[in-house]
């Protein structure tokens, strides 16, 4: 009887595992509410993946709307993304600040040479503390801050034109409402 | 009017995989022999179907028709025409209806090559694939249809394919994979066909041992011609990345890895049945549940197709369905089976348990990581990543305890083995691979290196285990000459692919640990000093290819001040979708890569150059090749047809008998 009942095992994981996977289908990973919008962006106090002397804090992201890129060398959808960013700063002028996410220094500055740098600034944070303190799910990942520093908009995943477009909205209402 | 054609022969395909499905299967459960017999011709027509289907769209492909909304989404009239052909499976829609035409194939196969099989097996394995093939011919129809229309506004250019995918590598990567995991069908539809008939024996073991192997060999080649790819064409010279898809091809690998190992046993000694069913169902889930993570989105990745929830639900029905279906299946059947031999706890059928149960292992591990973010999501736990350091800290201490087994798996005996035997055979191997792995890292030059050693020692290990058994077999006959020539085909196919394993640590080990990068500014005239290699930068010329435009560098490479080579890596913007793409100029070489990418350019015709030294890289892919050709060769056996057909015969007789007495009895 036992030896029957084993024999059910892979059934119940299956079952379990399907279970997830059916949770996972009404979750979108690549817009995930963040338990920080609308919220300013954690404190932090990390330097600058360009100046190994310089300390970044949150108020250097803070002036006007921006947005916050989470990537590394590490991960191949931000090199995808890539183009797509270097385009929207070139462009359209929008300020990006980098946060270079769990990574090494000498490889993020060799890509951003040979990439191209989309960003205005750059937080290294090689031990994820401040991706840990924005909840990040892996890179790349962006963000939307407001001109106070205030988190409005989370998005995981590649930012490709279809994505910029959303993103930009949520920019452009934010500018209207400054003036 | 031609994708018209292609989408009612895909219904049409829907409806013969549909009678495919149920009538030979009713055959076979009632003992009709006609409708058991319509099973082969079902599975004929079934492919010449989707053939037609796959032409029609290959033909909207080659004339541009931007009038489908599949082609002028994924080719442009810029294209040369074989990547208009190969873009054919460059998106979700075409490489689903490539997944199902290849599915058709595989069932055509076994339709031609099992006429030395009984019939009822044959009507029950058909119908399975029969029904594999309407789940997926529906989803292709009712969510991903490669033939919609935009009309009336068609647009009067498409929007290119992806850069990335503009490549060799594209045209053959995809339909290798595909054979390799849809292959796994195969392995599947004769498990379930075993459990359905309740005829779970050696036969079985032997009759799928080829098909399974196959397309295990097709698989390895997928994934090695994936990670080649992946090294030339995104220019920074990586080969694996761990990433969620790769992982999803890597799974069924673990899987039917143990998959065929288990299988012999099975084959040999009639144990381990029951274990080798669920390996042949897991197989095929992990095929499944890798095409639902690669176009669900639930996951994001490189390969991630564009995402819809609705054909995300739809495949995990089709999931649910067929593994959860299969499972109970196994769960309800599987009781009744009885071991037909013993064996002791040094043995060779106990090497092998061990290797299958560490293949799981990592399989497990694999699929854990790669599921791990979903899973913490889902249970509101927070959000976190994996990434390759928790792969690679599992994964290499896991393989290095299945690589010492499989030097002794190799040797030992079935039944029982004794110590003093592996002892008598192994010690010079042992021996012989500690003394190469401390010899490596001192040969290389640099700093010693303990990772070099022990990984090196391994590799050696699997070399002198299996020339240790290749001259044991060799030393008892007379003549050395003829001692090589008797051995079976399977041996030497063995052979091969414990070797390509060998050989593929040996380049991921050396590519690890001894490659080199610089990066450099370098105006007109620098050169760099590499080795015996200097690399001079001449500058850069433009180009004009046939949707892009680029700017190519010439770089002159001398070894020992002598000319060696000339190397052009480039620069390229696609005009059609903006992308800019690096292009590396390799120059392969059997023992080392030379590897130039370019970076930004700097002004003044200078740019920021990136020179790589790669050693051995080629190995890992020739190590996968020796690995895929030692898979076709085994299968090639002749062995396996002669016995099938001496099989079929006694199943032959005794169906009759059955039958006989079936009729008899309905007679009184």
């Amino acid at each position: 009887m036992m030896r029957r009942l084993i024999l059910f095992i892979p059934l119940l994981i299956f079952f379990a595992m399907g279970i997830f996977l059916w949770r996972g289908l009404q979750l979108d990973p690549t817009e995930l509410p963040s338990a920080l919008i609308g919220k300013p962006m954690p404190a932090f106090q990390l330097s600058s993946l360009y100046d190994e002397s310089r300390t970044l804090t949150e108020r250097d992201l803070q002036g006007k709307p921006a947005l916050v890129n989470v990537w590394a060398t590490w991960c191949p959808t931000c090199k995808q993304e890539h183009a797509q960013l270097n385009k929207i700063a070139r462009e359209e002028g929008v300020t990006i600040y980098g946060i270079n996410y769990k990574d090494d220094r000498a490889k993020a500055n060799d890509w951003l040479q040979r990439y191209q740098d989309p960003y205005v600034l750059n937080i290294f944070d090689p031990n994820g503390t401040l991706g840990l303190d924005l909840g990040v799910y892996g890179a790349p990942e962006t963000y939307v801050l407001d001109k106070d520093g205030i988190i409005r908009y989370r998005h995981v995943g590649e930012v490709n034109e279809k994505v910029w477009r959303q993103l930009r909205d949520v920019m452009q209402k934010l500018d209207g409402g400054a003036s | 009017m031609i994708p018209e054609l292609g989408e009612y022969s895909l219904i049409l395909a829907l409806c013969l995989a549909a009678l495919l499905a149920v009538v030979p299967l009713a055959g076979a459960t009632t003992g009709n022999r006609l409708w058991m017999s319509y099973a082969r011709p079902l599975a004929r027509a079934k492919f010449l179907f989707l053939a037609v289907s796959m032409a029609c769209l290959v033909q909207s492909f080659l004339t541009d028709d931007f009038s489908v909304a599949y082609v002028a989404g994924n080719s442009n009239t810029a294209l040369p025409y074989y990547y208009k052909f190969s873009a054919v499976w460059g998106g979700h829609e075409g490489s689903l209806l490539l997944w199902v035409l290849i599915l058709g194939g595989w069932t055509w196969a076994v339709a031609a090559k099992s006429e030395d099989l009984p019939l009822d097996i044959v009507a029950r394995v058909l119908s399975v694939m029969g029904m594999i093939a309407v789940g997926f011919i529906l989803f292709t129809l009712l969510t991903s249809s490669p033939f919609e229309r935009l009309l009336p506004n068609s647009p009067a250019e498409g929007g290119d394919l992806n850069p990335l995918l503009q490549d060799f590598g594209l045209i053959v990567h995809p339909p290798m994979l595909y054979m390799g995991y849809v292959g796994f069908s195969v392995a599947f539809a004769f498990a379930i066909a075993a459990l359905l008939s309740g005829r779970l024996d050696a036969a079985w073991a032997r009759w799928s041992r080829p098909w399974t192997v196959v397309a295990w060999a097709f698989l390895t080649l997928g994934i090695a011609l994936g990670s080649w790819w992946a090294y030339y064409e995104l220019g920074w010279g990586g080969w694996w990345f761990w990433d969620p898809v790769e992982n999803a091809s890597f799974m069924p690998w673990l899987i039917g890895t143990a998959l065929v190992h288990s299988l012999i046993v099975t084959e040999k000694r009639g144990v381990f049945k029951s274990w080798t069913v669920l390996l042949a169902i897991f197989a095929f889930s992990l095929s499944l549940l890798g095409t639902f993570l690669v176009r669900s989105g639930v996951l994001t990745s490189v390969h991630a197709f564009a995402t819809d929830p609705a054909r995300g639900y739809f495949v995990l029905a089709l999931l649910g369905i067929s593994i959860g279906g299969s499972l109970l299946l196994y769960a309800l059947r599987a009781g009744h089976v009885k071991s037909e031999s013993s064996f002791s706890l040094l043995s060779r059928e106990t090497m092998l348990l061990i290797n299958n149960i560490v293949l799981v292992v990592v399989c497990l591990m694999v699929l854990l990581g790669t599921l791990y973010p979903l899973l913490m999501d889902a249970l509101n736990l927070g959000k976190i990543s994996v990434g390759p350091p928790y792969f690679n800290s599992l994964f290499i201490p896991l393989m290095s305890v299945m690589i010492i087994f499989l030097g002794l798996g190799t040797v030992a005996r079935w039944k029982q083995t004794r110590v003093s035997q592996l002892v008598a055979k192994l010690w010079l191997p042992a021996v012989l691979s500690v003394l190469t792995g401390l010899a490596v890292p001192v040969l290389a030059g640099e700093a010693y290196d303990i990772r070099v050693a022990l990984a090196i020692m391994l590799a050696a290990w699997v070399f002198f285990s299996q020339l240790r058994d290749l001259l044991s077999k060799v030393r008892n006959k007379s003549n050395p000459i003829e001692g090589l020539r008797s051995l079976a085909r399977s041996y030497w196919a063995m052979q091969l692919a414990h070797i390509g394993v060998a050989v593929t640590i040996v380049g991921i080990t050396m590519v690890s640990v001894y490659s080199d990068a610089r990066d450099l500014r370098m105006a007109p005239g620098d050169s760099i000093q590499f080795g015996p290699y200097t690399f001079v930068y001449d500058g850069v010329r433009e180009h004009k290819g046939p949707n892009f435009v680029s700017d190519k560098a010439r770089i002159r490479v001398l070894r020992n001040d002598a000319m060696y080579t000339e190397m052009y890596p480039e620069k390229r913007f696609y005009n059609a979708r903006g992308n800019v793409m690096t292009e590396a100029a390799i120059d392969p070489g059997f023992t080392r890569d030379l590897y130039v990418a370019m970076g930004e350019s700097l002004g003044d015709g200078a740019w920021a150059i990136r020179v790589q030294y790669k050693p051995y890289v080629r190995w890992i892919w020739l190590g996968g090749l020796l690995m895929t050709v030692g898979g076709l060769l085994a299968a090639s056996d002749p062995r396996y047809r002669k016995q099938a057909r001496r099989e079929a015969r006694r199943a032959q007789a005794q169906g009759g008998m059955k039958a006989q007495a079936q009729t008899q009895e309905s007679t009184a």
